[in-house]
């Protein structure tokens, strides 16, 4: 059955008719469709034999999946690369211990970056640790590589990462399904052996020789794998191309629109890297263009394999400044840079407009409670010295001006104890945290236990919208629900800062900017860790209220409703305001603000 | 082969639009390819869906310089993508502006005007859709990506006829928006001679 399936829906379902029977994950974009769609199909055929959960973060995730590889399971474990280094202390150690089920670690990586900290690589991460990797260039790519993946992991009893990038993740194609239905593939079930699942130095040094034969002969092996390839293996142009990921498929479009057809390698496997394979590709050639997102990982990988076997191929790509470092690739960017390589002329470029064009920042939403919890801190903070430190989320977006509340951003969970390094270098500045919901379960715990623990005077503000909205969401500890949609504990916000030891724990509607100004004002002066959980649920959860419109008459044409609270619903309007009713959810912060009661419910005003 | 570049601003259905264009183009047999924005650009930022009809697609976005189409749900958004368009293609793009937060903070006044007439003044098939009397017909904004993406198919731009998209959204949109759906498609329809 022919399907138009999105990347990460095409890795669920190649997952799925592998027989995967344990899935974990956390939700990071571009990976979160991968678990969504098991736990959809789960509810759908009802396969009461597949288990799925949304984990509190990726070390967790990686850990479930892990045990459950070692009973025999197959499994799947999904993240975002910037996620992968939460796991990593995990995973380091389980490559040296191995896995028994077939273990897949889907790792998005993210080039531009499009939604993410950093263009981290993991092809790196993957000879880092060790672990083999299949790096797709199409989602028809993606799909058959699971059950290979699987199959490979079984062979060798190593976990293996399959590593899309974003145009790989949220890129659809048609996917051929087969007509078979979905099965979990029984468990051996967990078999006692301390000398294989409990690490020790011992057993570490001994697989460590292990891994690395392995390795060694892997690179033998992949060179026969059917997606490592060469491409015009007789091409007479002594000028080769190769590229891994969806560069692949951007170089082989780009060459077409120069009309070049030169030998060409695609790698689908950068760790263990296809010696032989590149071997024979280089053989004859004086120079080869590397063509790939994030590393030169290929690049290098072909100057080993040409300092190996003493060939005298000369490797351009990043390294040489052929290639740009940074940022995505594209068809039309390769097309340029192999027409400067190959000496053809390069292909039309499409002009850039000659007029200015508005800019367009992503920002919070009308009616986000997040722009009403920070308002409500600044206000209350006006004339003190305060420094705000953010976390991942959408309230990352509390940078925007003109509520420009986001001081410090660094990585999940890290606002609350960067909060507390600024605190100890000037300890006569108000230090503030913003922590969402889910991030406050994923890494936010152990900064508070940190700072109760050390009496650092700060105020650790919790933004709880009760979702994961930024990646689309996803249910949480705090929302009653797991990621089957079967009902959950929640594990209660207030309580777990309390059993933390945060004695001074408020819980404030930040739409009721009085009483959330106080609690504010009142937590900056409590002498050690002090709480406030601002509580409204995302706008997307529910329908708007009833919508707000501006009198006409009442507007002085002050503006100030605009450049308090920069809301995408309230716009200009000649010399006055008028509230976009498409977008205005009714959240009523801007009536607070309007200095001549100009806003209001339609029956009131007009 | 077909490329399609479909854009606007987050919120205005550019993604469905996209994925009823694609499922229209497969129901007449041919394989497709698209890619979308997702996730933090979502926000009330610039978002592209780019669609692939037909076979010989190695990668899933449209090189610029090769779109056949654009369809701009909002004017500022399809100069953006212009660098997509190839020589004499065809756009087709709402009137009705979305204002930027960064606009309303600043002394500017974008209304979108200025951005229809830069498009008249380039070499290409123009459409333009009065967006502020479709939302004013419709209600409101929501299904104006319908009314945008008929009015391309009804111009002969897409390969696929009003027909086979209103086949599409029966199949792939939820049943309660069928009627508004429709009405928007027809008003799209309308809106070409």
């Amino acid at each position: 059955m022919k399907m138009l399936l999105m990347g990460n829906e095409a890795i669920a379902y190649g997952a799925l008719y592998a027989g995967v029977g344990v899935v974990t994950g956390y939700p990071g974009t571009p990976s979160t469709e991968v678990l969504e769609t098991i736990a959809k199909q789960k509810r759908i055929h009802n396969l009461q034999d597949l288990y799925v959960e949304w984990s509190i973060n990726e070390k967790s995730a990686m850990e479930v999946a892990a045990g459950a590889s070692y009973a025999g399971m197959r499994t799947l474990v999904t993240m975002k690369q910037v996620g992968l280094n939460v796991a990593s202390d995990a995973l380091m150690s389980l490559e040296y211990v191995g896995v028994e089920g077939g273990m897949v670690i889907l790792v998005a990586d993210d080039p531009g970056p499009i939604s993410s900290q950093t263009e981290q690589d993991t092809r790196r991460f993957a000879a880092f640790s060790k672990v083999p990797v299949f790096d797709p260039s199409t989602p028809e790519e993606a799909f058959e590589m699971v059950a290979e993946a699987y199959e490979l992991s079984e062979t060798y009893h190593t976990p293996v990462f399959l590593r899309p990038t974003t145009r790989i993740c949220h890129a659809n194609a048609v996917i051929d399904l087969p007509e078979v239905p979905f099965h979990v593939k029984p468990a051996k079930g967990f078999v006692k052996d301390s000398e294989r699942w409990v690490i020790f130095p011992k057993l570490s040094y001994q697989n460590h020789l292990k891994i690395e034969e392995r390795n060694d002969r892997l690179t033998e092996i992949l060179s026969d794998y059917n997606k490592n390839i060469i491409v015009n293996c007789d091409a007479p142009s002594k000028k080769a191309i190769a590229a891994s990921g969806v560069s692949a498929a951007y170089a082989r479009e780009g060459l077409e629109l120069i009309g070049a057809a030169p030998r060409f390698l695609k790698i689908a496997t950068p760790f263990p890297f296809p010696e032989l394979l590149a071997k024979q590709f280089l053989e004859g050639l004086d120079e080869v263009l590397v063509y790939e997102e994030l590393d030169p990982v290929i690049e290098q990988n072909l100057a080993l394999v040409c300092h190996k076997y003493d060939l005298n191929v000369k490797i351009r790509g990043k390294l040489t400044g052929d290639v740009v470092r940074a940022g995505e690739n594209s068809t039309e960017a390769a097309a340029e840079v192999f027409a400067a390589y190959l000496g053809l002329k390069p292909p039309v470029k499409g002009e850039s407009p000659k007029i200015p064009l508005p800019v367009r920042p992503p920002g919070l939403c009308a009616g986000c409670p997040h722009r009403a919890s920070f308002y409500a801190v600044k206000k209350a903070m006006e004339g003190r010295r305060a420094v705000f430190a953010g976390d991942i989320g959408c309230y990352t977006l509390g940078n925007a001006k003109p509520l420009d509340m986001t001081d410090t951003c660094l990585c999940m969970g890290a606002g609350i104890t960067v909060a507390q390094g600024i605190k100890r270098a000037e300890p006569d500045t108000v230090c503030f945290s913003f922590t969402g919901d889910s991030t406050f379960y994923h890494t936010g715990l152990a900064g508070i236990a940190n700072a109760v623990y050390n009496q650092t005077q700060m105020v650790a503000v919790i933004l709880d919208n009760s979702t994961t909205a930024m990646t689309g969401h996803q249910p949480n500890p705090n929302t009653g629900r797991r990621a089957d949609g079967e009902v959950a504990q929640v594990i209660d916000i207030e309580g777990v800062l309390k059993g933390l030891g945060v004695e001074d724990v408020q819980v404030v509607n930040p739409l009721n900017q009085q009483a959330a100004r106080a609690a504010v004002l009142h937590a900056a002066d409590v002498k050690g860790v002090s709480a406030i959980i601002f509580r409204a649920p995302c706008i997307a959860l529910f329908k708007p209220k009833d919508r707000l419109v501006v009198n006409k008459e009442n507007c002085i044409g002050c503006k100030v409703c605009i450049m308090e609270l920069g809301c995408p619903a309230i716009v200009k309007d000649g010399e006055k305001v008028k509230i976009d009713q498409n977008l205005c959810h009714g959240c009523g912060l801007c009536q607070d603000v309007c200095l001549t009661g100009a806003i209001g419910q339609k029956g009131e005003l007009l | 082969m077909k490329n399609v570049v479909l854009c606007g601003v987050g919120g205005q259905g550019t993604v469905l639009a996209s994925k009823l264009l694609a499922a229209a183009a497969m129901a007449q047999g041919e394989n497709v390819h698209t890619a979308e924005t997702i996730g933090m650009a979502q926000r009330g930022g610039s978002v592209v869906s780019h669609v692939r009809i037909g076979d010989g697609v190695y990668g899933p976005l449209v090189p610029k310089g090769q779109a056949d189409l654009l369809i701009g749900f909002e004017p500022a958004e399809a100069v953006r993508n212009l660098p997509y368009l190839k020589a004499h293609g065809a756009i087709v793009v709402n009137s009705s502006p979305v204002k930027p937060v960064t606009d309303s903070l600043a002394e500017t006044s974008y209304d979108g005007r200025e951005m229809i007439d830069y498009l008249g003044q380039q070499e290409l098939y123009l459409i333009v859709v009065d967006g502020d009397s479709l939302i004013q017909e419709l209600g409101s904004a929501k299904s104006l990506n319908m009314a945008l993406l008929a009015a391309a198919c009804q111009g002969g731009y897409t390969g696929v006829s009003v027909e086979e998209l209103i086949d599409a959204v029966m199949k792939t949109v939820k049943p309660a928006f069928h009627e508004e759906n429709l009405r928007a498609i027809e008003l799209g329809r309308a809106a070409v001679k």
